[in-house]
């Protein structure tokens, strides 16, 4: 029990209304899933001592950031000896590594961590904007982006996606099992955004975005708040629920951390983290019992499947096809919820929910069976990467 | 490519701020040539452009002309329009023929989307936002 994140727990989980368009303010949405954290934590709003949020108050992209630890500091009237916000890191799940850093050193004991998104409001009945588009002119590493009309991941991801069809020979249909699973999962989670029942005739019918990605393999915006609070593992014993153990945290990224220049695009950075994490745990892919794998896109998930080594690389489209082995009932459960493609883009967080949830048995009728012990979370693509081992401390 | 042989302008595009170590990239269009920032000890190219070397740890870098083909890496056809703008069009990744990796995004113009393939010869051709030249690529002329 060397390892730093050993000596912290995720006592308490929260989520706020979750939907299309609610309309709500980013802050009152932060409060009600902060304080169902809390709450869940067997704490009160005094005990929080340490605050973090990814990716910080940033107000250049409608409704992704979400308030400022600031905003959320002065709105519970928080007493903090630690505090943490940014968008630079091992993906949207830095701020979680933050908060078990801060617990592990001590510098807090209770540190509240949240994740909150109204892009669905932002957005309202248009349609969803590009990155950059409207402005005068880009610089910094959106410049070599940009100016090509590559305005959004979807472009940039796609062109990763559409090298690995050519080399492993990746099909539409296996891309679909993704989004297939998605929808089947949703439609056990009732505050998922899209519980419809979805074909695979469906999924090749709908317009392409950006080829090889079709809409349904696209996730969607949506309005919401998720909350956890990371405790000093003593206080595991405090609470009358089992709690989540961080078993480990995978925040490398080796190689140049860029979209374009990244030099293998059947891969992402995620191979690198994936490997970190793996290196600081003595668990292995054949103990994992769920995984909750970033799907901002379908094809993500597939990457991060191979780099998390539940598969050879260039072999997730073998491995998910048919849907089968990824199902709740299958050898590997994914994206239990319906992950962002088809519960919403809560960009990161819903994940971890999820993972938490399934961990502590309380995951309603999408409860995997047999008592998961060990769940794997992951967030992001391209050079936005950082995964977690959750495993169940009774 | 021949003087003059340059495409219209396409009223989207969001430009690059023409500053700093990137303008020469930006701007090198105007007597038709592409340019990369090159180390003066080692020969490596360096993209994107910066005062440092990776391959040598050199110090001493300038823009050097190149050939001006490579090979597409990947693409995609994109339909969303995010700009408002209904076309669908090509984005690419290009391998340029100097080095292993040097490569930048573009659009792949003159082909018709059916016809794009991974490995496709490319050559740049430039469109004109004087003072930038924006560099994009078409196939490579049998």
């Amino acid at each position: 029990m060397t390892d730093a994140e050993r000596r912290a727990v995720i006592s308490g989980i929260g989520q706020s209304q979750v939907g299309r368009r609610l309309g709500r303010d980013a802050l009152d949405l932060t409060i009600d899933a902060a304080l169902a954290a809390i709450a869940d934590a067997r704490l009160t709003v005094a005990e929080i001592d340490g605050l973090a949020t990814y990716p910080g108050g940033v107000s250049d992209f409608a409704g992704f950031s979400g308030p400022g630890s600031p905003e959320v500091h002065d709105a519970l009237r928080l007493s903090l000896t630690w505090h943490s916000g940014g968008a630079e890191g091992p993906g949207q799940l830095q701020a979680v590594v933050n908060a078990v850093m801060a617990v592990s050193m001590g510098l807090a004991r209770h540190v509240l961590v949240y994740r909150t998104v109204t892009e669905s409001t932002a957005q309202g009945n248009g349609r969803r904007s590009g990155i950059g588009v409207g402005s005068g002119q880009v610089d910094g590493s959106q410049q070599w982006l940009i100016p090509f009309r590559a305005y959004s991941a979807a472009n940039w991801l796609a062109l990763y996606a559409q090298r690995h069809f050519h080399e492993f020979g990746t099909t539409p249909e296996q891309m679909a099992q993704i989004a297939l699973n998605a929808r089947r999962n949703a439609a056990l989670n009732p505050p998922a955004g899209f519980r419809t029942p979805l074909t695979l005739d469906d999924y090749l019918d709908s317009r392409m975005v950006s080829s090889p990605f079709r809409l349904y393999d696209c996730d969607v915006p949506v309005d919401g708040s998720t909350a956890l609070v990371v405790s000093a593992a003593e206080h595991a014993a405090g609470v009358d629920h089992p709690v989540a153990q961080v078993e480990a945290v995978g925040t490398a990224l080796r190689g140049r951390p860029s979209w374009e220049q990244w030099p293998d695009l059947t891969t992402m950075p995620a191979r690198t983290s994936a490997a970190h994490m793996w290196s600081r745990s003595e668990l292995r892919p054949g103990d994992v019992d769920i995984a909750e794998l970033y799907d901002g896109f379908s094809w993500l998930t597939m990457s991060w499947l191979e780099a998390l080594g539940f598969c050879g690389h260039g072999e997730s489209g073998p491995f998910i096809e048919g849907g089968t082995r990824i199902a709740l009932d299958g050898e590997l459960p994914l994206n239990t919820n319906g992950g962002q493609l088809s519960g919403g883009r809560l960009h990161g967080y819903g994940y971890l929910h999820e993972a938490v949830l399934q961990l502590r048995g309380e995951a309603g009728a999408r409860q995997v069976a047999g008592r998961p012990e060990v769940a794997v979370v992951s967030n992001g693509g391209g050079p936005i990467s950082g995964c977690m081992l959750l495993t169940r401390l009774a | 490519m021949k003087d003059g042989d340059t495409l219209p302008e396409s009223p989207q595009r969001v430009l690059p701020a023409i500053e700093g170590p990137s303008a020469f990239f930006w701007t090198s269009g105007a007597d038709g040539r592409l340019r990369f920032l090159c180390c003066s000890t080692c020969s490596y190219f360096v993209h994107p452009p910066t005062s440092y070397c990776p391959n040598c740890g050199g110090r001493d870098v300038a823009p050097r002309v190149v050939g001006g083909r490579g090979t597409v890496y990947s693409f995609t056809v994109n339909h969303q329009p995010w700009d408002g703008s209904a076309d669908s069009y090509i984005i690419g990744v290009v391998e340029m023929d100097e080095q292993d990796g040097l490569r930048l995004m573009t659009n792949i113009v003159d082909v018709a989307p059916d016809a794009m393939r991974i490995g496709l010869r490319v050559e740049v051709v430039f469109e004109d936002h004087a003072p930038i030249h924006l560099p994009v690529f078409r196939p490579v002329a049998l």
